[in-house]
Order: C-alpha cells, then structure tokens, then sequence
C-alpha cells in the first residue's frame, strides 16, 4: 500500500483521460436522455392512442431490463443489423434510452404540477401557447423537477462505469487495467474512487448552485442588495459633488 | 350610428353543451361601452360558461358573439389576438407563483406588447398604485394576502389595456375581511366607464356598479334587467326566489 503511487496514479494521464471520458459519457448520456424524456413525456400527455401505446412500451422495455443488458445489446446485437457503431457511441446511447425513461417520468410531474389555472390566465393575457410554455409553465416546473435530476446526474455517472464492459476506456477501465499489469488494486482503485468522489462532489455543488439560482425569492435577495448598494453608492457621489 | 351606441359586446343567440350535457341554451346579451353587467344565478346555471365564451376560452357551439364589429365565433379573430382585449379576473386569482407582484403585471405587457423592462416596471408600478398597493410590488403572491392577490390579478389584467373586464366570482374565494378591498377597486373602474361583466353573488356591488343585470338558471336566461327595474323589484317570481335565497 503506497500512497505515493496513488497519487501518481491520479496524476498520471490515462487515469485523467479516463475521467474525462467518464465525464463526457455521463454528460452526453445525460443531456441526449433528457431530451428523450422530453419526448416520451408528451407522448404520455399525447392526445392519441398511438402516443401514449409508444410511450408505455418504451417505459417498459427500458425499466424492466437491466442497463448493463441494454449496454451489451446495443454493442452486440446492432453490428448484426449492419449498424456499426464506436463503442462509445454505443455506450452512450445505451445509457441515454435508459436514461430517458426515468426522465420521462421525472419531467412530466414537473409539468402536471404546473396547476392548468396557470396555463389560463396566460391564455387569458393573450399569450401564445409557445410564451405560456416558455414563460410560465417551464420556470415552474424546472424548480420542481431540479432535485429528482439532480439525483439522476449523480446516479447517472455512476452507472456509466458499467461501459467499461464494453470496452470504452473510461476510469474503472483504465484503474482495472492498470491494477492488472502491476497488482496494485489499492492504489488503483483508489485513484478511481478520488475522481468518483470529485465528480459527484462536482455534481452536488452544481446542483445546490443551480437549485439557489432557481429559487425566486433568492433572486430577489441579490437584485434588493445590488440595488441597496446602489444606492449607498449614489449616495456617496453626491457628498462628493 | 355613432362609435358609442355600436354594443362593444353582442351575444346573440349561443349554445354549448359540455358531451351531452347543454350548458347554455340560447343565450343573448347586449353590453354597450363604459356600462357593468352582473351575472347572477344558482351555481352550475352555466355563467361562467358564458363568460368565457366571450374571450374563446370556452368558444359557443353556435350562435354569433360580437366584440366591436368583429364577429369572434366564426374564428375571424385568432383566440390570443382578442384575448389581449379583454382581461379577466379568477375565483383563484392565478398569479404566477414564481414571479413577483410586480413582475406578474409586467409579464404580458413585455411577452406580448414588447414593452421594454423599464416602462413594464414603471406601468407596473402605477397599476400597483391604482388597486392600493404601492409598497407590495416586490412581494411573491404567497406572501400577500387573498384580497391582495386579487388585487394584483385585477392590475396584470389591466396592463394589457382592456376594452373589456370579466371577473369570474372574483370573492368567491376570500375570507369576507377581504371582499370589500376587491369591491371597492372594481367598483371603482365601472365608475371610470370601464365595460365589465361581472359573475357574483354580491348585490351590494351590483347595487353600487351594474347598469344591468341577467338572471341565469339551468344555462338559460331568465331575466335580463336594468339595474333601477330589477333593484325597484320588477322582476320574475323565480328571481326574487333566488334574490330572497342569497340575501338570506
């Protein structure tokens, strides 16, 4: 057990470029998944049968295998269609169909909690469905859904190791290898664990920020101290004149 | 025929059903600019059907509504273009709960008429002033009272410069402290020639306000009245009924 080599390992190129590989992943994943969500949770709103048939399928396909099956078939099964894809694009669209169906749900709470009365008095206004969308049903429902996201971001890169099946070279890859061509699983595994850890502890911090920035009434906060600090400004200008 | 006798507002002979359910049964009405029409009625007699019939928020099946000289049921006029003419005010109030007082008057003005931020604000801040709540611009609706709300919901309808006001049981919802606050504001705009159509069961304020006032029962109209004809109680048996029930 050598702390020292821990720490090379952490330092050491292939272990920094297996971070950013398990960052990219999980960020792709994560965007592409909920743009998939988006689509699945309109489906399930759809006013047509069809919609909401596609919608049910997809969740329970999706939900009800394994994401290291999903993973495996989408590498193995694809080429098979003649549909050859990088292992990293498989990787990532694996985990980004799976991803869409716990974001399908998540995001369509977040909408049905915006109260219809809020849609009618934009109406009422004279707003156009995209404004009332815009301007009065996506503020809200983005505040409601921030935390279950927020739970998926983290849940989201920590599943991405499970590429490492097929061969992406992202972190645990590269710690596994590494451990296997000189035996020191510690020092590996650890240096995998400290950028795990690092990542996720990223993750929160953006997440506390992003759920702080969303919060009304702490806007207001910031907006009444610039102000108040504009006036003491002002304030001192005009003793100077 | 000059500007002012043309009806700001015709409804000549509407129907709607809810499925099978008629809700309204050939209803006809005639509201003329600056004059504040009250709908009274037992609940479910389909009135605020009625009312959101004239802003297409629930369109007739059949029959004409006129708004102006345009005919509105006929799909002449898109829905969010006539909306921008008439306000309305809700039982719940619907403020937008992520945005300030201020901000709740300011949204439409700047989405919709492209009101830069600072005259939104300073038009906001007059309109505040108007319903009587200069200091409370920066206060989120929870954090202000029933009748405040309310208040505020009457102001982000006026931003939009209205030819037309509907209140749908504006203080339904509110603790009676409270009623008199909203009454008086919107007593106040009839009396600045504000045309309103109003659905309530306060006689006080239709005493004070309305030049004319319809009687609604099982989505027909029963009585449609001036005000000094219907207050001088010449009316139906059945309104009187009615009038005796919610005066207790």
């Amino acid at each position: 057990m050598s702390l020292a080599l821990m720490w090379q390992y952490v330092i050491s190129p292939a272990f920094l470029q297996g971070a950013w590989m398990t960052l990219l992943i999980t960020v792709s994943a994560l965007l592409c998944g909920v743009v998939m969500g988006l689509i699945l949770a309109l489906l399930q709103e759809a006013p047509f049968r069809a919609g909401r048939v596609v919608a049910f399928i997809y969740l329970w396909l999706f939900r009800g295998t394994p994401v290291l099956f999903q993973i495996i078939f989408v590498y193995n099964v694809l080429p098979g269609f003649g549909i050859s894809l990088p292992a990293f694009t498989c990787a990532v669209l694996a985990l980004s169909l799976n991803e869409g169906a716990y974001m399908a749900e998540i995001l369509r709470s977040g909408l049905q909690a915006v109260k219809s009365g809020q849609r009618t008095a934009g109406m009422a206004l004279g707003m156009t469905p995209v404004q009332i969308m815009r301007k009065i049903v996506l503020p809200q429902a983005a505040r409601i859904v921030l935390p279950p996201m927020g739970n998926q971001m983290i849940s989201m890169l920590k599943s991405s190791a499970l590429v490492s099946v097929i061969a992406v070279q992202e972190l645990l890859l590269i710690a596994n290898q590494t451990a296997s061509a000189s035996f020191r699983y510690f020092e590996a595994l650890c240096a995998a664990g400290i950028y795990y850890l690092l990542l996720t502890s990223i993750f929160m911090l953006f997440q506390a920020w992003l759920e702080r920035s969303l919060d009304p009434k702490q806007r207001r906060r910031r907006w009444q101290r610039t102000a108040s600090a504009g006036v003491t400004q002002s304030g001192s200008q005009r003793e100077i004149s | 025929m000059s500007h002012s006798q043309k009806p700001l507002l015709e409804v000549i002979g509407i129907d709607k059903a809810f499925g099978r359910q008629p809700v309204l049964k050939n209803c006809s009405l005639t509201l003329r600019r600056g004059e504040t029409l009250v709908l009274i009625g037992p609940s479910g007699s389909g009135k605020s059907t009625l009312l959101r019939c004239v802003n297409l928020l629930s369109p007739a099946d059949s029959g004409d509504v006129f708004f102006g000289r345009q005919n509105i049921s006929r799909g002449e006029v898109p829905p969010h273009q006539l909306r921008q003419r008439i306000g309305m005010v809700f039982q719940n109030y619907e403020l937008f709960s992520h945005l300030t007082a201020a901000e709740n008057i300011m949204l439409a003005p700047m989405t919709v008429l492209g009101l830069n931020r600072t005259e939104a604000r300073k038009q906001a801040e007059n309109l505040l002033a108007k319903v009587r709540l200069n200091d409370r611009g920066d206060h989120f609706p929870d954090e202000l009272s029933g009748g405040q709300q309310q208040r505020v919901a009457i102001a982000r309808a006026l931003a939009m410069k209205p030819e037309l006001m509907l209140y749908d049981e504006p203080t339904s919802a509110l603790d009676p402290e409270m009623i008199r606050e909203v009454l008086d504001v919107m007593a106040e705009l009839s009396a600045e020639g504000m045309t309103s159509m109003v659905v309530t069961h306060e006689m006080g304020f239709a005493r004070r306000a309305a030049n004319q006032i319809l009687f609604m029962e099982e989505g027909e109209i029963l009585e449609n009245a001036s005000a000094s004809d219907f207050f001088s109680g010449q009316v139906s048996e059945r309104a009187r009924r009615f009038l005796d029930q919610i005066l207790h």
